[in-house]
């Protein structure tokens, strides 16, 4: 492949806040670092600012006064979208509808003037490099959901944009499309070493392409690390709520353990006056009778999934705990469970 | 209670259908056939001709040409006009763009005796454009302007126009560009039917005309209007069939146009480019 | 983005929004001022001209409603082989002119016209009836057809079947089904349709003219003053009035069926 992205870029964006025309705030003051070279992942519910952050950095919007969006320290604030070439790939899309995918995937090389001969050449590398070559001459109501995600990927690089920007490119196609094209995505993001920033609201697709993310609610930053961080080390409620599933035990803690309804939790940390602990539903495990159990509890409810069965475990808690067991658990409702913590997973918030 | 079955309905229906398309297609049969007779009072039976008709056209070739030059300058300037404002339109959907909307279908909603009177009263002193034909020009494209920005618009509106616009923007493209490569390109369709129906209101167009028009100026319905009042019935429905000439084949097109087309969506991909992970070996 | 409105927004203040104002103006100018535009209910035989408009385009619009809408949704929901041309030939006289529409007329009610040559055959009395209000009526439904016959088949096109499937899962027979499911979808199609019907048919001019100038409706009238009695504001008064009324009932129709309505194509 004979594709050279130009030299990575990066970005920042400086106390950038978005007020709408109807005074609505979608996006408090925000400061945000993008290293060359890197995915970023912006992620969060609907309505939480990821989409307006990522059309801030486009040039779609503009932040209110006093925001400042620079590319490699070079202020692109009063720049408009047509002047930062970043390449956009679109939820919807946006492919044109009254040109073939070739001449969509030239338009960016058209308006830029290039000479005819090397816009065929970057068109069909393009093409190969997105592995749609039959489809050149086809229009766009003959693609499946597939093929334009491809199609608006390959027009969104063809001009050698200095960032990649996509928002929310997988959200309208069927879960297994998802899932190959998010392998797809990857592959492709690495070998290209290009910036780019990723909106999404699916927290699997996040941590499965970011290099970083940040979660995002309400136009306001909540956390941001690699999913690593995100995932074991939450920093809020909210972030622990939103990845994954998070259980909750209440109780105090009491001679190096955590006493609550159901047992006693070991609790190897510092000493805190913490009366919520949360982990995850992997951290726990069911034992045998003879060994020694931190919690016992009923089973309310048992799902087999497939590769795994979840339980969900009256602890004589708020909620029922979430448990992960193997796949040939034969635990049914009303029987007694004996389970074990590790402690290593325990979160005081 | 007699509840008739689908068949008995489907004819029922029918047969009302058919009634009535007769009740619209034979006074037009009636008139073309008067139109080729050589005495209608005297029917069929004496003869049919064409003398009727090279009457008409060697009194009034005129009339219809200037018809014409009107309902084409008239589609000039209801595109120049027309185009913006609807793309205006489909963009900014807010209550400015609704009241302009509203504005727009009042010339259709006012009698058109109101509006050529209007026009009258205000402009009428202006010698000179008062007895040319730019007059009654303004009043047709008043008319037929909501006509082309409602075709438009129509198209437009069922497009994602701002996010392809964005689309194109993020590209490069600048305003004049998205405007000519974007825009203009996907309503085609929108334009091409609104073009027809302008042509075709302008030139039966009849309720303003009248009022608007000089002897030096008259079009082809007034033509018709005078040949009716004044001269034989022959040669008004002479005069008739030369307007239907003129005007069915523009209504057809207007039909074809609007039938909607039918897009072969491809969804299977036979090359299998989706494949990408190599499906592990099923132990058999 | 909005200087592109500009030329459309210059041509339309200078030729219809002035004119407007200077109709009404012109309308209280004449000789009995301002009372000109009370005349239309004061003055006898206006305000029976006021009535026989209302009156045959009230009886047009339901005329053409009952007709398009038993035809339309037939010829929209059957597809068979002739459909397209009946389409066709329904949709043909959309864009004829008074006139024609008023030869139309004596061609099927005049003195030679076919329906007087049948009932002659029929009955011995030959039916002439071009020349009346009747007449008139007939002309209005000949060319209102076409139009709510569009509108109601592209409204019928978008009525959801899933709706008369799931009443028909519920036992609704074919009747109740049209009743209950497919008359209550349409009803917003047949409130604009008949809203432009009614307008075009109040302000309607050319059908009249061609009939003869004894028709009394409120255009001819208009006419009659502004050519043969030369009272231009007589004639600019009850014309603005005129205006007034049909787009009056155009705004009503509009907030009582949504904003879908537009004017007729």
């Amino acid at each position: 492949m004979n594709f050279i992205p130009p030299k990575p870029l990066s970005i920042r964006l400086q106390s950038c806040a978005k007020t709408f025309a109807d005074g609505v705030r979608v996006l408090e003051p925000l400061d945000l670092h993008i290293n060359a070279g890197e995915t970023l992942v912006l992620l969060g519910p609907s309505g939480c600012g990821k989409t307006t952050t990522l059309r801030l950095i486009a040039g779609l919007e503009q932040p209110d006064v006093g925001g400042k969006v620079l590319f490699d320290d070079e202020d692109v604030t009063p720049q408009s979208i047509e002047a930062r070439n970043v390449g956009m790939v679109f939820q919807s899309y946006a492919l044109f509808p009254n040109m073939t995918v070739a001449e969509n995937i030239g338009y960016g090389l058209r308006i830029r003037r290039l000479p005819t001969a090397e816009q065929r050449s970057r068109i069909s590398e393009m093409l190969s490099m997105m592995r749609i070559e039959k489809l050149a001459d086809r229009h766009i109501d003959q693609l499946s959901g597939g093929q334009r995600q491809r199609v608006a990927l390959a027009r969104a690089l063809a001009v050698r944009p200095r960032a990649l920007l996509l928002d929310e490119p997988l959200t309208a196609l069927d879960a297994q499309l998802r899932e190959s094209l998010r392998v797809e995505i990857n592959l492709l993001l690495r070998r290209l070493g290009i910036t780019t920033i990723y909106v999404t609201h699916d927290q699997t697709e996040a941590m499965a392409l970011g290099d970083r993310i940040i979660v995002m609610s309400h136009g306001r930053v909540e956390q941001t690390g690699t999913p690593r961080e995100i995932y074991h080390q939450p920093a809020s409620a909210f972030v622990a709520n939103f990845i994954g599933t998070m259980n909750q035990m209440h109780g105090e803690m009491k001679n190096g353990g955590f006493a609550c309804a159901a047992g006693l939790l070991r609790w190897p940390g510092k000493a805190t006056a913490a009366n919520e602990l949360l982990f995850r539903p992997e951290d726990v495990s069911v034992v045998a009778e003879h060994e020694a159990a931190d919690l016992v509890g009923t089973v309310a409810a048992a799902f087999f999934i497939g590769d795994r069965t979840r339980l969900f475990v009256d602890v004589g808690d708020k909620q029922p705990l979430v448990v992960e067991s193997m796949a040939r658990c034969t635990l049914q409702p009303g029987q007694q469970v004996r389970l074990q913590v590790d402690p290593r997973g325990l979160l005081a918030l | 209670m007699f509840m008739p079955n689908r068949k008995i309905l489907f004819r029922l229906q029918l047969a009302f259908t058919l009634a009535v398309c007769a009740f619209l297609v034979v006074p037009v049969v009636l008139s073309i056939l008067a139109g080729l007779t050589v005495n209608y009072f005297a029917g069929l039976s004496s003869g049919l001709t064409l003398r009727w008709v090279f009457a008409v056209w060697d009194g009034y070739r005129d009339t219809i040409f200037l018809s014409l030059g009107i309902a084409l300058a008239c589609l000039l300037i209801t595109l120049l006009l027309g185009v913006p404002t609807a793309y205006v339109l489909a963009r900014s959907r807010n209550r400015m763009s609704r009241l302009i909307e509203e504005l727009l279908v009042l010339p259709i909603a006012m009698p058109g005796l109101a509006t050529a009177l209007a026009l009258i009263a205000t402009y009428g002193t202006l010698g000179g454009f008062r007895t040319s034909w730019a007059f009654i020009l303004i009043g047709h494209v008043l008319f037929t302007l909501p006509f082309m920005v409602r075709s438009v618009l129509a198209v437009l509106s069922a497009i994602d126009l701002k996010t392809l616009e964005e689309g194109a923007a993020s590209l490069g493209a600048g305003f004049r560009q998205r405007f000519f490569d974007i825009v203009l390109p996907n309503c085609r369709n929108g334009i091409l039917a609104g073009s027809l129906m302008v042509v075709t209101l302008s030139m039966g167009e009849f309720n303003m005309t009248w009022l608007l028009h000089t002897p030096l100026t008259k079009t082809l319905p007034v033509g018709l209007a005078d040949a009716y009042a004044s001269l034989r019935l022959e040669i008004g429905s002479a005069y008739t069939l030369i307007f239907f000439l003129m005007i069915v084949p523009l209504l057809l097109a207007m039909q074809t146009i609007s039938r909607p087309r039918t897009t072969r969506f491809i969804s299977d991909d036979p090359d299998n480019t989706l494949d990408i992970l190599p499906v592990p070996e099923t132990k058999k | 983005m909005m200087l592109l409105l500009l030329p459309a927004a210059i041509f339309f203040v200078a030729f219809f929004v002035l004119p407007m104002c200077r109709l009404f103006l012109v309308g209280g100018s004449g000789t009995t001022g301002w009372a000109a535009y009370a005349a239309i209910v004061t003055d006898t035989g206006h305000f029976n001209a006021l009535l026989a408009t209302l009156g045959v385009a009230a009886a047009t619009t339901v005329a053409a409603l009952l007709i398009s809408g038993i035809a339309g949704v037939f010829l929209q929901r059957h597809k068979f082989p002739g459909n397209t041309a009946l389409v066709a030939m329904l949709t043909l006289p959309l864009a004829f002119p008074g006139v024609v529409i008023g030869f139309m007329v004596i061609m099927l009610a005049g003195r030679q016209g076919l329906i007087g040559v049948i009932t002659q055959a029929l009955t011995g009395d030959k039916l002439v009836f071009a020349y009346s209000l009747a007449g008139l009526f007939m002309g209005y439904v000949y060319f209102s057809i076409p139009r709510t016959i569009l509108t109601v088949m592209s409204a019928t096109e978008k009525l959801d079947p899933r709706l008369e499937e799931a009443a028909r899962s519920l036992g609704a027979s074919p009747w109740r089904v049209m009743i209950d499911v497919i008359v209550p979808g349409l009803k917003p199609a047949f409130i604009s349709a008949g809203a432009i019907c009614f307008a075009t048919a109040v302000g309607a001019f050319g059908t009249a003219f061609t009939l003869a100038t004894r028709i009394n409706v409120l255009p001819m009238v208009i006419y009659t003053e502004f050519t043969l009695s030369a009272n231009i504001a007589m004639a600019s008064a009850l014309s603005f009035v005129l205006g007034a009324v049909t787009w009056l009932v155009l705004a009503l129709a509009r907030s009582a069926a949504g904003s879908t309505v537009a004017a007729a194509g």
